[in-house]
């Protein structure tokens, strides 16, 4: 059987007396994108060290294609790309230089830059000086990094936090490709409608621990408790009902008779369902 | 050693566009050569500018471009990045030393060429400016270390660079000042610059230099395991 992409078991985390990890294990299969959700200083980043090596664990045990993450080699590195949303540019460097200090680190070429740079939409500001350039292209520049090395896993640490929805969107978009053409990402998010888009699975972890694990829409049905149907109406007013046998003859009696403007059901969503678990909002 | 070349590669691209750090490495070659063809006093001794600002360039370009550097890779997470890019601490900071001293080096022949040094008085001359320069770059990379950001590294770089580049200069108006500056490195490196082809240089120049070294070491080794290079 194939390994997992990523798989980490029973993960422990301490900085001094405060645990930061407590017992978080999941699996990330192949050429999924993989969700880890959870509102500012839940661990996510530190879990991403943990996994890319680049921090030890007090406790578990996390792999990467199979392999320690203790134990990675620079080759074994080359095989996974990390874009934390904080890593800085080189201000007074366009973006093909940028590039180039990288590419010398993992070995790649001019064409590996190029096609890089062309990926993410910035093939025509390829000598733009980075200080010059907007929030979402700095993003995309950051992304570039990642994909110029062509990896099998992508580390994605918050890759739309702060952007306007058009550039978030077109940066899903890039998200989507790659996911299209086999690889696997891990992304951390605090976004619930990006989480919905993109996951396979997401796993919402709340002060350390795992709170909740699946794909988005098993998540939405499994704490679909209320099961209502709202009605807007054609007067303004909403109203709601349960969703069981009797529903389908009051919203045939209301279309029926023209009044009923818009139906919804009352799924929750992952931010709704985020609530309820921990009793805090994710976007905070 | 791809990691060394690409840090080095990089501080090559980065210094040309970086007036601050660039005109570190020019400023005391250009005011040396000026003041030893401008300014000529009877009875000043030979090459006296040239052996002024040999000290003061040992003094503070080292050490403002190294902490710098760090510092501003630092507050810009670029350093992160790197670090997160299989680039270890030591070739960080062998990459950027390295540029550093190559750059001062090229500085340091300007003022070997106007101090008219051949032979045994050269091979002195670049072992002892070399050694200074190591030494500037240790303090500097402490500070760095130390610093969360550029404010604070100028904060501490500036006081620090005044008092050791400018002890030895001031030591000539005054022997309390000669007295306390002969304990650091600068004021024997410029004991030893002005004493080439006059004296042998003296155990207790010797003795201070390595001690100074010794003691950046410590420093540096401290800011380092207690701040580390993220």
């Amino acid at each position: 059987m194939e390994a997992a992409a990523i798989s980490a078991s029973n993960i422990v985390k301490s900085f001094g007396s405060k645990r930061v990890l407590d017992g978080i294990s999941f699996t990330v299969r192949r050429g999924q994108i993989f969700g880890l959700l959870g509102p500012s200083g839940a661990g996510k980043t530190t879990l991403i060290k943990i996994l890319t090596g680049q921090l030890d664990r007090n406790a578990g045990t996390a792999e990467i294609n199979g392999l320690d993450a203790d134990k990675l080699t620079g080759e074994d590195n080359k095989k996974f790309g990390i874009m934390m949303d904080n890593f800085g540019i080189y201000e007074r460097l366009n973006c093909y230089e940028n590039l180039k200090i990288f590419a010398e680190i993992y070995g790649v070429k001019k064409d590996g830059i190029l096609n890089a740079l062309k990926k993410v939409g910035l093939e025509n500001a390829k000598k733009t000086s980075a200080a010059k350039l907007s929030k979402g292209m700095r993003s995309r520049l950051r992304l570039a990094r990642v994909f110029m090395i062509d990896p099998d896993i992508l580390f994605l640490d918050e890759p739309t936090s702060g952007l306007d929805p058009a550039t978030a969107d077109e940066i899903h978009k890039i998200m989507l490709a790659e996911k299209g053409n086999g690889k696997t990402i891990f992304l951390t998010t605090h976004t619930m409608s990006e989480a919905e888009k993109l996951c396979n699975d997401i796993v919402m972890i709340n002060e350390g621990k795992i709170v909740e694990h699946g794909s988005p829409q098993e998540i939405c049905r499994r704490y679909n408790h209320q099961r209502m149907l709202k009605i807007h109406l054609s007067n303004g007013s909403d109203i709601q009902f349960p969703h069981n046998e009797n529903a389908s003859d009051k919203v045939a009696e209301l279309i029926k008779n023209g009044s009923a403007e818009t139906i919804h059901t009352t799924e929750p969503n992952l931010e709704t369902v985020f609530m309820e678990l921990t009793g805090k909002e994710l976007a905070v | 050693m791809k990691n060394i070349k690409a840090v080095f590669m990089k501080q090559i691209l980065d210094t040309i566009k970086n007036k601050t750090v660039f005109i570190q490495f020019l400023m005391f070659p250009i005011i040396a050569v000026v003041m030893e063809n401008a300014v000529k006093i009877e009875e000043m001794p030979e090459h006296f500018f040239a052996k002024l600002f040999a000290v003061m360039f040992i003094g503070m370009a080292p050490l403002s471009c190294m902490s710098a550097i760090i510092s501003e890779e630092k507050e810009k997470n670029t350093l992160r990045a790197l670090m997160m890019s299989s680039v270890k601490p030591w070739q960080y900071l062998v990459s950027v030393g390295a540029y550093i001293f190559i750059m001062c080096m090229v500085g340091m022949s300007v003022f070997a060429v106007l101090c008219e040094h051949k032979g045994k008085a050269l091979t002195i001359f670049i072992f002892c400016t070399a050694f200074g320069i190591i030494l500037s770059e240790l303090a500097g990379a402490a500070i760095g270390i130390f610093s969360k950001n550029q404010m604070a590294a100028t904060s501490l770089t500036l006081p620090i660079m005044m008092i050791f580049s400018f002890s030895p200069m001031l030591s000539m108006f005054n022997e309390t000042i000669k007295k306390i500056a002969g304990i650091t490195y600068l004021q024997q490196i410029s004991n030893i610059l002005n004493g080439i082809g006059m004296s042998e240089i003296s155990a207790k120049s010797v003795v201070v230099i390595a001690a100074n070294f010794a003691v950046g070491l410590v420093l540096f080794t401290a800011a380092y395991k207690k701040k580390g290079l993220e």
